[in-house]
């Protein structure tokens, strides 16, 4: 077989200049002037040009690069794998929890202030929301320091909701007491305790619950990273592969190698498996952050709001020549409720582009939303004219269904509905991404694997024809 | 001519009232909730307001005659009365009842009764402190009067009349029995001081700080009462007849001092509605006459203040 022998016929003088060839890429890059170099650099070099060694230096750095390449692709799959799990199953429901502590807080103040106006009439279930709501608040502050990885300053600011708590309970009991005993002394209480909770917890579960949601943001955007180093190292590695066997046929004649076609298939394959899967990913995070994060995110926002409202609605009845201040609060919070859609924290806004599964439900929730604005706003009319009783009576009554406060919870419950669609389409979207993106991750390992073999394969029998 | 006595002899009962004035100060720690106010308000200086550059004691003679005012209310069917409802016992609304109450509140009521008949053709509308004169001068107008622990000042007899005074207040120091202040000097002095908003206690904190470490000035008086039980005041200083109610919320409080800067409570009312303006000036000689005055006084203040003497405007 002539062609077996022909890497010996070319042997190289370690003189010669270099000349143009089917050398290619393993040729010496220089001439190197004789006696220059000595020593083991320079049979280093003298080896490394006879064609065993242009074989060994050859697979040297073609295993390398698919070394590189499988650890490469392997690891930033497994990251982004670590990163969609960590967001299906942690970073998202600890931003659920922070914002729904935010909202119970909010909740429990709005609360407060009704049974307050409805006194001795107060209803059980409007005293039990009041302490289901302060019970999630403390369910969840204690869970959310407890998990590892909060950082120091959500845990500094946790703790200091843990204290603002109790203290804010306090407050409300003793308005409640003292209004009981039908002194007005007991609304000042109401009012202040309502200012403490908007003034140190809401900022404080406020912070909290931004923290969470950067948290939420990052674990997202690394889910979706590009894993650029892989997919430009693949790509390198399947032109080094491609080149040599180009360079082998020139030599050998022979067409294919088996081993570095074995290779180039593999590679190819962990490529186009990276690809693929890292559109399919992005697809999937991408419907998670538009169908499920970002909405809920909006959600969150005007059900605060739309709290804070109701609060400030009840308060004023609470304070009514005692201040304005929550008339205007009340101005405030409606006009960017009721702010066009374009506007953040306006409840057309959350439906100018809702998830198809929570549609119905913001629906419904707007238009109880919008009674409610009517009742309110027939209220205020009774109370400008010096209808007090009318303007509570219309604002709210324990056991009627045609008070500002009915449609208010009509909306609420309904943005509580919206809210869980919300919930389980991001569920339905993120879920399985980590999944995919771990097989993957195993998947190029192996096929990595699969290109050194058969790189390590199709060369050794190359070097073998030397022995 | 009876109502021009009247006024005469009203004048003249000020002026006695003045001339019989007296100092005094030790205010007594009772143990119930009203007597260390009765002690306290018995022991006050008894001069007659002697306002800044004015005349806060006369009004319109009293008359009932229909003006514009008075047949647009009778048109209208009831009265509008601009009235407080977190005032204990001067108008507060009952958290049980859900009805506004208190002495007040039975003025204005008294005021309907006389120009309507009946004393429950009355709507009551609550209007913060800071909103009163200016309602009185809005146009359209919402409200015909305004019956809610208001004082006569120079200031607002510029905008704003007022009706013949129905009663006497002055400035007063609320502070924790644990305190022991014995004047207002040892009440202020180095504390931090709480004073409604806009109030005239808040221009007097202004005015002379009396040696007030600090001034926290909350939209209301009973918010004052909240930061003194809460310890982020240590004492404050009001309108003897808001005074008189915090301490009747508060047995740990008193009224610590002297009283100082005496002055009158009238009815507010528009400076164009002069029949309006006369004809409660004949309801208060009505009321004070028939015993009306006193009765209120007897069922929402006395329990609290005491004898009615040092209040009394006539």
């Amino acid at each position: 077989m002539a062609a077996q022998t022909q890497g010996g016929v070319r042997a190289p003088s370690p003189t010669r200049a270099p000349e143009p060839g089917p050398g290619g890429p393993v040729q010496p890059v220089q001439p190197v002037p004789g006696g220059r170099l000595s020593g083991p650099l320079a049979r280093l070099r003298s080896a490394a040009r006879t064609p065993p060694g242009r074989l060994r230096t050859a697979l040297a750095v073609l295993v390398a690069l698919a070394l590189l390449f499988g650890v490469t692709a392997a690891w930033q799959s497994a990251e982004r794998a670590a990163a969609a799990r960590q967001l299906a199953s942690r970073s998202e429901p600890l931003s659920q929890d922070a914002a729904e502590i935010y909202r119970s807080l909010a909740d429990a103040d709005a609360t407060a202030a009704a049974g307050f106006l409805m006194a001795s009439a107060e209803p059980p279930e409007v005293r039990k929301r009041y302490q289901d709501d302060l019970a999630t608040a403390a369910r969840l502050i204690p869970q959310a320091a407890a998990r590892s990885g909060a950082s120091a300053d959500a845990q500094r600011q946790l703790a200091a909701l843990g204290e603002q708590l109790p203290r804010y309970a306090g407050l409300v009991e003793t308005a409640r007491a003292i209004n009981r005993e039908g002194l007005p002394l007991g609304g000042a209480y109401l009012r202040y305790a309502s200012n403490y909770l908007q003034t140190s917890l809401l900022p404080t579960a406020e912070r909290i619950a931004d923290g969470e949601a950067a948290a939420l943001d990052e674990d997202h955007d690394a889910a979706a990273a590009v894993p650029w180093a892989a997919l430009v190292l693949g790509v390198l590695l399947l032109g080094a592969l491609g080149r040599y066997q180009v360079v082998l046929f020139r030599r050998t004649n022979r067409v294919f190698n088996p081993g570095l076609l074995t290779a180039s298939a593999a590679v190819l394959a962990a490529l186009a498996w990276t690809a693929v899967g890292t559109v399919a990913a992005g697809t999937g995070l991408h419907e998670a952050r538009t169908r499920g994060i970002d909405p809920l995110r909006e959600l969150n926002r005007v059900r605060v709001e739309a709290l804070q409202a109701h609060t400030a609605e009840n308060l004023d009845l609470v304070s009514r020549g005692a201040t304005e201040a929550f008339e205007d609060r009340w101005d405030a919070l409606a006009r960017t409720l009721t702010a066009s859609a374009r506007d953040t924290g306006s409840v057309a806004g959350l439906l100018a582009d809702p998830p198809e599964r929570a549609r119905q439900q913001l629906t419904e929730a707007r238009r109880w939303f919008d009674e409610w604005q009517r009742r309110h706003a027939e209220a205020a009319r009774l109370d400008a004219e010096g209808r007090y009783e009318e303007a509570l009576g219309k604002t709210l009554a324990p056991g009627r269904d045609d008070t500002a406060e009915a449609a208010f919870n009509a909306a609420g419950q309904q943005w509580e509905q919206a809210g869980r669609a919300e919930q389980a389409a991001f569920e339905a979207a993120a879920g399985g991404i980590d999944g995919t993106l771990a097989v993957q991750a195993a998947a190029t390992a192996l096929l990595a694997a699969l290109a050194v073999g058969g790189t390590v394969r199709g060369l050794g029998r190359r070097l073998a024809e030397y022995r | 001519m009876r109502r021009a006595r009247t006024r005469t002899l009203l004048a003249a009962a000020a002026l006695l009232a003045g001339l019989l004035g007296g100092g005094g100060s030790a205010a007594g720690a009772g143990g119930t909730r009203g007597e260390a106010l009765v002690h306290a308000a018995a022991a006050a200086p008894q001069s007659a307001p002697e306002a800044e550059n004015c005349d806060t004691g006369t009004s319109l003679p009293p008359a009932q005659r229909d003006g514009a005012r008075i047949q647009e209310i009778r048109k209208r069917g009831y009265l509008i009365v601009g009235v407080d409802q977190s005032a204990y016992n001067w108008g507060y609304r009952d958290s049980q009842t859900g009805r506004i109450e208190g002495f007040d509140i039975d003025l204005a009521r008294a005021v309907a009764r006389s120009v309507l008949g009946d004393p429950d053709k009355v709507r009551l509308k609550t209007i913060a402190t800071a909103d009163r004169v200016e309602l009185l001068r809005a146009q359209p107008r919402t409200i015909d009067l305004i019956a809610r622990a208001m004082t006569v000042t120079c200031d607002r007899l510029e905008q704003i009349s007022f009706s013949s005074p129905y009663f006497k207040v002055s400035q007063r120091v609320v502070a924790p029995k644990a305190a022991h202040a014995r004047s207002v000097a040892e009440a202020l002095g180095g504390k931090r001081v709480c004073a409604a908003l806009n109030s005239s206690s808040h221009s007097e904190l202004k005015r002379d700080p009396h040696g007030a470490a600090s001034v926290v000035t909350p939209d209301n008086q009973l918010d004052c009462l909240v930061l003194m039980e809460l310890g982020e005041a240590d004492a404050t200083l009001s309108d003897s007849s808001l005074a008189a109610a915090m301490v009747a919320q508060d047995q740990t409080m008193e009224l610590a001092g002297e009283s100082f800067l005496p002055t009158y409570m009238g009815v507010g009312i528009s400076k164009d509605d002069t029949d309006l303006i006369a004809w409660v000036n004949q309801v208060l000689v009505d009321w004070r006459n028939n015993g009306g005055w006193q009765a209120s006084y007897d069922r929402w203040l006395r329990p609290v203040m005491g004898d009615p003497g040092p209040y009394r405007p006539w």
